[in-house]
């Protein structure tokens, strides 16, 4: 496997658009958490005002509900929760102006054409590495929804945070690719 | 003499102790399956779930943010009398263990009225079953969101046969690994009520990885469906590879003569359970 790209956010976001699935990037920069609850209320304030809230056009949203700090970092375990919980709010997200999302495990056909509709991508980081993943998130800061505890909308600083690109802007599913090659692989 | 307060003891150090220590014999399946596995990025991925393990245990921080619902399983020796309260003993040790040690609070008030969070992770679900003699075993195991959504049941004709059992589950895991954080631990319940047969399916995983079930039976459908689920092509992570379970645990028990009930429970990568004596 090549080497990993690295891409800072929301600086160098375009440059995900030039990255096919499979591609392994560290992830810096800020990216903000959003899991069912905060889709709820995003979602809610899009559609009153017709655009997203937050300044979140551009951004990156990261389905994530962070521990507390711990060990000097500002949370202990910090990991990917399942995205396709989030596919039925995420292409009117995409639409509005959501380049990137970061998740774990395999999502649904519109997300997948929403991606290829509006140029952004989804990525994979691995779900359970949590502890490890927490040694690249070096801020955090709550942005919204501080009520909702752990789905707060929180802004994390990243500094080299290991994901892949698992749907990228051609619509390329690295969950069906990667699980057809491997099946074909095995296969006696 | 064991009280409701040996228990809750019990409890709040499992709790803590499954939170950020990888169980001895799922790190081993790890590296076995780490050393077997054939795809490059399954590797890379499993070798981040080992390195997340060491940086948990070496901090104390949670293995995974979603440090879950508390299943407290009580095998209570009967001629033990705990007293007092003993849901809010446990109760009360679910609050200290997640306050204390700055885990994640994730259970809501209700399910449909009120999703308000409760705040500090309770109630636990407790179940206390009776066995002869003194003493108590307590069993706690943390289950995550993504792992016990990817569950599934299902009230089969007796004609369906272990052929029936193998197409449930491994549909089951085809249509919902990806997102349980594999390489997985398949618990798989069969026999019992419909009201019985998921905690079968749950109980499977608190046994050693990969040690096989005691009937004969059980232990050739757990061989053939770890070879099935291992040629889906999910691995590690879902991003590919041959390492989508570790293990597949099948649990039976009796049942009527109409029906054959089948549960799967499927447990992560961390499978978080202790088990301990309480005397």
């Amino acid at each position: 496997m090549s080497d990993p790209i690295h891409v800072t956010l929301p600086g160098d976001a375009g440059s995900l658009r030039s990255l096919k699935a499979g591609t392994e990037v560290l992830l810096s920069g800020r990216v903000f958490t959003a899991r069912d609850a905060t889709h709820i209320r995003i979602v809610a304030e899009l559609g009153e005002t017709g655009r997203l809230p937050y300044d979140l056009a551009g951004e990156t949203l990261f389905y994530a509900g962070p521990t507390p700090p711990a060990a000097g970092r500002p949370a202990g375990a910090v990991g990917p929760t399942t995205a396709a919980r989030m596919d039925a709010w995420t292409p009117a997200l995409l639409k509005a102006g959501i380049v990137a999302t970061i998740g774990k495990g395999a999502r649904g056909d519109s997300v997948r054409t929403a991606c290829m509709m509006h140029g952004a991508v989804y990525l994979a980081a691995v779900g359970g590495a949590a502890a490890l993943l927490a040694t690249h998130v070096v801020g955090a800061e709550t942005i919204a929804y501080p009520e909702l505890g752990t789905e707060a909308l929180v802004r994390l600083e990243l500094d080299r945070l290991p994901v892949w690109v698992a749907i990228d802007v051609w619509g390329h599913d690295l969950y069906a690719l990667a699980r057809q090659s491997s099946a074909e692989e095995m296969s006696p | 003499m064991v009280r409701s307060a040996d228990i809750a003891r019990a409890a709040h150090a499992a709790i803590v102790e499954a939170a950020t220590t990888l169980r001895p014999d799922v790190r081993e399946a790890l590296e076995r399956a780490r050393a077997a596995e054939p795809s490059p990025r399954g590797r890379e991925v499993i070798g981040q779930l080992l390195e997340n393990a060491s940086i948990a245990c070496r901090d104390g921080v949670p293995l995974c943010q979603d440090t879950g619902t508390v299943w407290v399983w009580i095998e209570l020796g009967a001629d033990e009398c705990p007293g007092g309260d003993l849901q809010a003993a446990v109760d009360d040790a679910v609050r200290s263990a997640y306050r204390q040690h700055a885990l994640r609070m994730s259970v809501v008030v209700d399910a449909l009225g009120d999703r308000t969070n409760t705040g500090d992770n309770t109630p636990a679900f407790v179940d206390v079953t009776l066995r002869p003699g003194s003493g108590a075993t307590v069993h706690v195991m943390l289950k995550g969101g993504g792992s016990d959504n990817a569950s599934a049941l299902a009230m089969l004709d007796p004609s369906a046969g272990a052929e029936g059992i193998t197409r449930f589950v491994i549909d089951t895991v085809s249509a919902k690994a990806t997102g349980a954080c594999p390489p997985l631990v398949v618990g798989v319940g069969v026999g019992g009520t419909f009201d019985t047969v998921g905690k079968l399916a749950k109980k499977a995983l608190l046994r050693p990885v990969g040690r096989p079930a005691g009937s004969p039976a059980a232990a050739a459908l757990e061989k053939r469906l770890l070879a099935e689920i291992n040629a889906l092509g999910i691995g590690p992570a879902g991003l590919g590879g041959m390492a989508t379970a570790l293990a597949v645990h099948v649990t039976t028990a009796p049942c009527h003569i109409a029906a054959m009930p089948v549960a799967v429970n499927l447990g992560c990568s961390a499978m978080r359970s202790v088990t301990v004596e309480v005397a």
